[in-house]
């Protein structure tokens, strides 16, 4: 929402450790990112990876007991330097959506204005809950509304005083399904148009993919990977990552001079490593390709019904089990045999010890070209 | 956002700056320390060996004690149970015609300390009392003609006693069936038990642990009586304490009583507690919704009705009525200027002790909330621990302490001045302050936690990032929404010392009357009429927080996320 200042981060983390007890490793173990200008940044991970302990960090509401946190050019936490939250300039929307139960969505939304001219506040209020479409509600209390108007007037109050960024923290986990597809749409739209920076912390990969200009994976205190949707989804670094968004199944293979060859054929790839090199291929439903055939290799296992799509689970005569994403026309009953096949369209990512190898560049450039548009 | 949170004893949203963060749990530990003084003093006594006249007590009396007590307890907690729970079931799950009125009505009692009750009854049914004497009138018997149940008596005093606490079990009880998720009642029922059989085995064991509560305060509350007992001449451990220590002038011996009693206590509480073992007893799933209604029809209609006006009448309307004819009929002849005095001396104390009780409360639940350290949390535990020793146990416990240090200070100062000082701290307003605030910070303190409680840490947070330093969040977030919670805290604590009468009586300044301790005397002296108005006044304010209890039991069936502070 702050003038543009020449490409600089509007936040950087830089090798924070927090330690919460001195026996258990860190919470937040030698972390680094950057948010952009108007970049919306999700961190994604299990619960108890750091990710909330990440935005208190940014927040101020943590102390880092090692490197440092910079906030629109200045450093406000390590080094010595302590600035406390409330000078830090960071909106933050809170889970529970913290609405101060005896101020009217208005008076919670001038809550942060007091800097303000007093003659300024009504616009800017006013402005603030045009945002968010509240202001047909601004002389209610917050236990007069219903948790997505809640999580709306959270979401006006924090934007009101015009941050440097905003904190989300997890702020849809206590909606239903429909209403949180709702306000993520309305949300990203509302980011976007003010040009706000956010962190978005999240459980939720659909939530984490859909909202984020850039995905972080936490795990354990430390970035995963942080990347566009599109490669932490086709190009995931580790295992942990690719585990963590959609469906995967690993497929044990064998480096040859003429690819990588499965139980289930042969990929026109070569990784960097030598010729017999083991490794695992990640599979996606979507790069699984089955017909029926009275001599196919696979036996349907499970017939998972979505809807427009089914997944199907196929044991293969290793006995290790792949699915295929099909549309609802093919119709397969478990028993059935089928001829599987690799069909992606693009390299498989493939793992030598828990670790992605090659394949980088091909999809990189992809997801670039898909990330510019 | 618990989930993520990597570690423990993260205290979110710290409200103040760096300094306070030590000061004030280093504040609320040394006051907290300076509450349980009594407790432990008493606990100490049990190591001090014993004298003579104290050994032939234990061995001729005490046993009679414990057997008095004991009958006392367990009667008194049989009543209130079936009442408690059998009225809480018919107003919160069936429909009884005048549902609302008596949800309301059978918390009435609580207003009336059940020594007033004891006064009361006693007055009417006694001999001389008008009961008898119109059955004598009417009849033409004399005396030896017809038997009358004795009131003054272990059986009386159950009655009693009962129809005084029943209101703890019932209020806890219908908070328990008003948690019930309907389902599991529904579920019973399509499972083909009958709206009887459920209540036995699906409604009865989910609201256990809240009658269980429900009984354990009875118990603590008559163990804690003392005007009733003494009344009715009962040889019970509040009644043997104050004996001992002004009859026998034996302070350990008193001590010593004081410190069975508070096992007693301890033996309930902990019982309480084991029983529930490892079980949940909380709904799974979803939110609790309103629980199934089963209408009354018929003569079944009618005994319900009945069994919800019986006890708040006995409990409240006829001892308020009989009061009230008394006052106006008899009158009181020390109306006016006396009144006014014991009334100021009730209203100073009020007063005193009201505020320090809440700025103690306030001080430990910011402690607590600032560093929830072990040691805080100890604290905090003893300081509740005073709320469930009696009174006559606390007097003991302040009268020793406080006793030796004005013979030190007493010395002192002859030694400087060279005239003998008297007592400085014994029987001053200071320490009867010191004994109630011992006695009843707890009531505050769980009124004011509850208020903290409320303001979540998030709050403090927003507040923060939205620019606001601990200074302005304390004045703009938390004062607005504390208020309520503290002026409830006060009013809690000040009905309860006005009732209170075993601490008031054994450490009040010489001459320095309550209107509880003028109702004691006169009483004593077959004289209620004389107290009536003092007695009224009493109840009047006792009505207060029965008030506020009926709308926070009504305002809990709301959806629970949505916290409403405003008072």
């Amino acid at each position: 929402m702050r003038t543009d200042r020449g490409g600089l981060p509007v936040i950087s983390v830089r090798g924070v450790v927090r330690r919460f007890d001195p026996a258990s490793p860190p919470a937040v173990d030698r972390l680094s990112l950057d948010v952009a200008q108007g970049e919306i940044l999700t961190l994604l991970g299990p619960s108890g990876s750091g990710k909330t302990t990440v935005l208190r960090l940014v927040a101020g509401f943590e102390r880092p007991d090692e490197g440092e946190v910079w906030i629109a050019g200045r450093c406000v936490a390590g080094n010595g330097v302590w600035v406390p939250p409330e000078a830090r300039g960071v909106g933050m929307v809170f889970q529970d959506y913290a609405l101060f139960p005896h101020l009217t969505v208005e008076e919670n939304v001038a809550f942060g204005l007091h800097c303000v001219q007093r003659i300024q506040r009504p616009r800017r209020i006013r402005e603030a809950l045009e945002l968010v479409g509240m202001t047909a509600f601004a002389g209610r209390y917050p236990h007069e509304l219903s948790g997505g108007q809640q999580q709306r007037v959270a979401l006006a109050r924090a934007l009101a005083p015009q941050p440097f960024a905003v904190l989300l923290d997890e702020p849809f986990s206590n909606l239903d399904a429909d209403l949180r597809a709702q306000l993520r749409e309305e949300v990203r739209g509302i980011l976007k148009h003010t040009g706000t920076s956010a962190i978005f912390v999240t459980h939720d990969q659909h939530e984490a993919l859909l909202l984020g200009d850039r995905v972080g994976v936490l795990r354990e205190g430390r970035l995963e990977q942080v990347d566009v949707p599109e490669r932490i989804f086709h190009a995931p670094r580790t295992r942990f990552v690719a585990r963590f968004f959609g469906r995967a199944d690993f497929l044990p293979a064998r480096v040859t001079p003429q690819g990588v060859q499965t139980e289930v054929g042969l990929l026109p790839q070569r990784p960097p490593l030598g010729n017999g090199a083991d490794v695992e291929v990640l599979v996606r439903p979507d790069d699984v390709a089955i017909a029926p055939a009275a001599d196919g290799a696979g036996v349907v296992v499970r017939r998972l019904f979505q809807g427009g799509t089914v997944l199907y689970c196929v044991e293969l005569p290793s006995g290790r089990r792949v699915h295929s994403l099909q549309p609802h026309t093919v119709r397969l009953e478990p028993g059935a045999r089928v001829a599987v096949r690799l069909d992606p369209g693009h390299a498989l990512t493939c793992f030598h010890d828990g670790q992605a190898v090659g394949t980088a560049g091909e999809t990189a450039s992809e997801a670039s070209a898909l990330a510019g548009a | 956002m618990a989930a993520s949170q990597g570690g423990p004893g993260a205290p979110g949203g710290a409200v103040t700056a760096r300094s306070l963060h030590w000061l004030l749990p280093a504040a609320s530990l040394a006051v907290a320390g300076g509450l349980s003084l009594p407790v432990l003093t008493v606990a100490a006594s049990l190591l001090v060996a014993a004298e003579g006249p104290w050994v032939e007590f234990v061995r001729l009396v005490l046993p009679r004690y414990v057997v008095t007590t004991v009958w006392l307890v367990l009667g008194v907690c049989a009543g209130a149970l079936v009442i408690g729970v059998g009225t809480a079931w018919l107003v919160t799950v069936c429909r009884v015609p005048g549902q609302r009125l008596w949800q309301w009505a059978l918390l009435l009692p609580m207003a009336v300390p059940a020594y007033l009750l004891a006064y009361t009854y006693a007055d009417l049914l006694q001999y001389a009392g008008p009961v008898q004497t119109t059955m004598r009138a009417w009849f033409g018997w004399g005396r030896g003609d017809y038997w009358f149940p004795q009131i003054r008596s272990l059986g009386g005093a159950i009655v009693v006693m009962t129809l005084a606490f029943y209101p703890y079990v019932y209020m806890l009880a219908r908070a328990a069936f008003l948690e019930q998720s309907g389902a599991a009642l529904e579920a019973s029922r399509t499972l083909g038990h009958s709206p009887w059989s459920t209540f036995w085995r699906v409604a009865l064991p989910l609201a256990r642990p809240g009658i269980a509560a429900g009984v354990a305060l009875v118990g603590m509350e008559v163990l804690a009586d003392f005007g009733t007992v003494k009344h009715f001449e009962l040889d019970t451990f509040a009644t043997g304490i104050y004996l001992t220590w002004f009859t026998l002038g034996s302070p350990v011996g008193a001590a010593r009583l004081a410190a069975g009693l508070m096992a007693f206590v301890l033996a309930v509480m902990s019982l309480e507690r084991l029983s529930r073992g490892s079980r949940r007893f909380h709904a799974t799933g979803t939110a609790p919704r309103r629980p199934a209604v089963f209408p009354l029809r018929g003569w079944r209609a009618a005994a319900g009705v009945a069994a919800c006006v019986i006890p708040p009448l006995g409990g409240f309307g006829l001892p308020a009525a009989a009061l009230l004819v008394m006052a106006a009929t008899a009158g009181d002849p020390l109306f006016g200027p006396t009144f006014l005095r014991l009334a100021a001396n009730t209203l100073l104390l009020a007063v005193l002790a009201g505020t320090l009780a809440v700025a103690v409360a306030a001080l430990i639940a910011y402690g607590l909330r600032l560093t929830p350290s072990p040691a805080m949390r100890v604290a905090a535990r003893i300081v509740g621990l005073g709320y469930s020793v009696p009174g006559a146990v606390i007097a003991v416990g302040v009268m020793i302490p406080f006793g030796y240090a004005d013979r030190l200070l007493g010395a002192w100062l002859h030694a400087a001045t060279g005239r003998p000082p008297g007592l400085v701290l014994s029987g001053t307003v200071f320490t009867l302050v010191y004994a109630y605030l011992v006695r009843f910070l707890a009531v505050s303190l769980g009124t004011v936690e509850a208020g903290l409680g409320r303001i979540r840490p998030t709050m403090d947070d927003a507040a923060r990032t939205l620019g606001h330093g601990p200074g302005s969040t304390l004045l703009r977030v938390h004062a607005p929404l504390m208020r309520g919670s503290l002026l409830t805290a006060a009013l809690l604590v000040v009905v309860d010392l006005l009732k209170e009468l075993p601490a008031t009586l054994i450490l009040r300044p010489f001459n320095f009357d309550t209107l509880a301790v003028r109702v004691y005397q006169l009483a004593s002296d077959e004289r209620l009429a004389q107290a009536s108005t003092a007695a009224l006044a009493i109840v009047a304010v006792g009505l207060l927080p029965v008030l506020l209890l009926d709308r926070t039991i009504a305002r809990a069936r709301g959806p629970r996320d949505t916290p409403d502070a405003r008072p």
